[in-house]
């Protein structure tokens, strides 16, 4: 169990069976008043927000939650595959789950899943990851401009803006917290 | 020679305060002129104590057989009753596990009482004070803060805890109590309204709500107590204070249950302040303010820190 003193930003909780992450936190004390801790809490299995205002004498539970590292092995139709590395159990996602993140995943590559009771309701990606530009309008020769921006596609559909000089079959790098470009790696 | 070079956070840190840092030094120092020129005395009670007054939500942190003072209100207190009339202090106050944007374990407490005069007086006195220090540190009566403005230089919004309840959150401050929602409904719904355009005094708090305050004549519901805000921030809190000494024993014993059942530490019996208290203290008034809060809020910073020494 936590008090209500250890709520931290970043800390998660569990609350009514399902876990949370404290995005806000906020300690309050009117005036001859008690203290109370004022939180805004996202839900790690679907990212819906609540506000919740704890009290000194407040007992928290602590959630199951646990991170480990698996593979990603392949789309099953709405199904994400992955398989742990030590054991290879398999875990499946949905892409509702994954939301954007489903768009980052590499076949064959590593990532951390998050377990709630040893259920996978998320991953945690690396923060940057490559992928190979599909579609884009052909890139203007010269121009190095960075700030200038265009559309491109993803093998998987995801839209993306690059800088214009990116052509078609060029791998970018991609930073996977935002989901924008970051460099060129390397030149089709 | 030391080879131990300075942490770059604090250096940096040290930087970027230095305005604010002066800025709040103009700001105490303004404040003491004011003082001054009306004649209070600049006093120094002990920051190390033996008996902090046991009020509820409020604990001192023990240090070397005693505390580290909460609030200097009962010494100051015991001046009162020795007929000393008009005194004020600016010094270190400490109270454990408050840690926020708003609040630190240690903080910087204004301090001061004055002998036949009531709290809608001490009200008026603040008013002044504040308009003064305003004109001397900011060159006008104007704050900005979030994208707003609170101008000092306007009259004051006098608002009834009773009438800010039913305005702010729809429910009677009765309901409020009973459903023990009071000092949620006052930090979710209340305060962050208070103390725009112009500054807002918050009057008349319910009698459970003020344990060394005294009680209003015209309805004894409720204590002649109030607090300022200046932008959804509370800067102080003065009340007319309480003379008897038998209705003040009452008032402690029932604090000391209640932090006992709360767990709060057993604080000795402030022996000394009760005796001062039977030996009669005047008709007085007193208010605390809370100068980081204060500087901060001239800064037109957010958070304590942009205005204190980093910790």
């Amino acid at each position: 169990m936590y008090s209500a003193s250890d709520l931290k930003k970043g800390l998660k909780i569990e609350i009514e069976g399902q876990p949370y992450t404290i995005t806000e936190f906020e300690f309050c004390k009117p005036g001859k008043g008690t203290a109370l801790y004022r939180c805004r809490l996202k839900n790690m299995m679907n990212g819906s927000t609540l506000d919740r205002t704890f009290r000194p004498v407040d007992k928290i539970d602590v959630p199951n939650v646990e991170e480990r590292e698996i593979h990603y092995t392949y789309q099953d139709g709405d199904s994400f595959v992955f398989s742990d590395a030590d054991t290879y159990e398999e875990m499946h996602l949905t892409k509702a789950q994954l939301g954007d993140k489903a768009y980052f995943l590499i076949e064959n590559s590593v990532c951390n899943v998050v377990l709630f009771n040893g259920e996978p309701i998320d991953i945690t990606l690396p923060t940057f990851i490559e992928k190979q530009i599909v579609e884009t309008e052909p890139g203007a020769r010269g121009d190095t401009a960075t700030n200038v921006l265009k559309p491109a596609t993803l093998d998987n559909g995801y839209e993306i803006q690059v800088p214009l000089f990116i052509n078609q079959g060029d791998m970018v790098k991609i930073d996977t917290r935002t989901g924008e470009y970051v460099e060129r790696i390397s030149k089709a | 020679m030391s080879n131990v070079s300075p942490k770059p956070e604090l250096v940096a840190r040290l930087e970027i305060v230095k305005p604010r840092l002066e800025l709040r030094a103009r700001l105490i120092s303004s404040l003491r002129q004011f003082y001054d020129d009306r004649g209070f005395l600049d006093t120094e009670t002990p920051v190390l104590i033996d008996a902090p007054a046991p009020e509820e939500y409020i604990e001192a942190p023990a240090a070397d057989g005693g505390f580290l003072r909460s609030s200097p209100e009962l010494q100051m207190k015991c001046m009162l009753a020795a007929g000393y009339t008009k005194m004020f202090q600016i010094g270190p106050c400490f109270r454990k596990g408050e840690y926020g944007r708003r609040h630190r374990p240690e903080f910087t407490m204004l301090e001061w009482y004055q002998a036949s005069a009531d709290y809608l007086a001490l009200a008026e006195f603040t008013c002044e004070m504040l308009r003064y220090a305003a004109r001397r540190v900011l060159n006008g009566t104007v704050i900005r803060r979030g994208g707003r403005s609170i101008d000092l230089g306007l009259p004051w919004e006098y608002l009834t805890v009773r009438d800010a309840y039913s305005r702010y959150a729809g429910v009677d401050v009765e309901t409020a109590l009973s459903d023990d929602i009071f000092d949620e409904l006052m930090v979710t719904r209340i305060e962050p309204e208070l103390g725009w355009g112009r500054p807002t005094i918050l009057l008349d708090y319910p009698a459970c709500r003020s344990s060394l305050a005294r009680l209003k004549g015209t309805d004894p519901t409720v204590a002649e107590r109030w607090e300022l805000y200046l932008g959804g921030i509370e800067i102080a809190n003065a009340f007319s204070e309480l003379t008897d000494t038998a209705e003040q024993k009452a008032r402690f014993a029932l604090s000391k249950e209640k932090r006992k059942a709360d767990g709060y530490q057993d604080y000795p019996d402030a022996v000394d302040f009760l005796a001062m208290l039977d030996s009669g203290l005047p008709e007085s008034s007193g208010c605390a303010l809370g100068v980081d809060r204060l500087a901060m809020v001239f800064a037109g910073a957010e958070d304590i820190a942009d205005v204190t020494y980093p910790r």
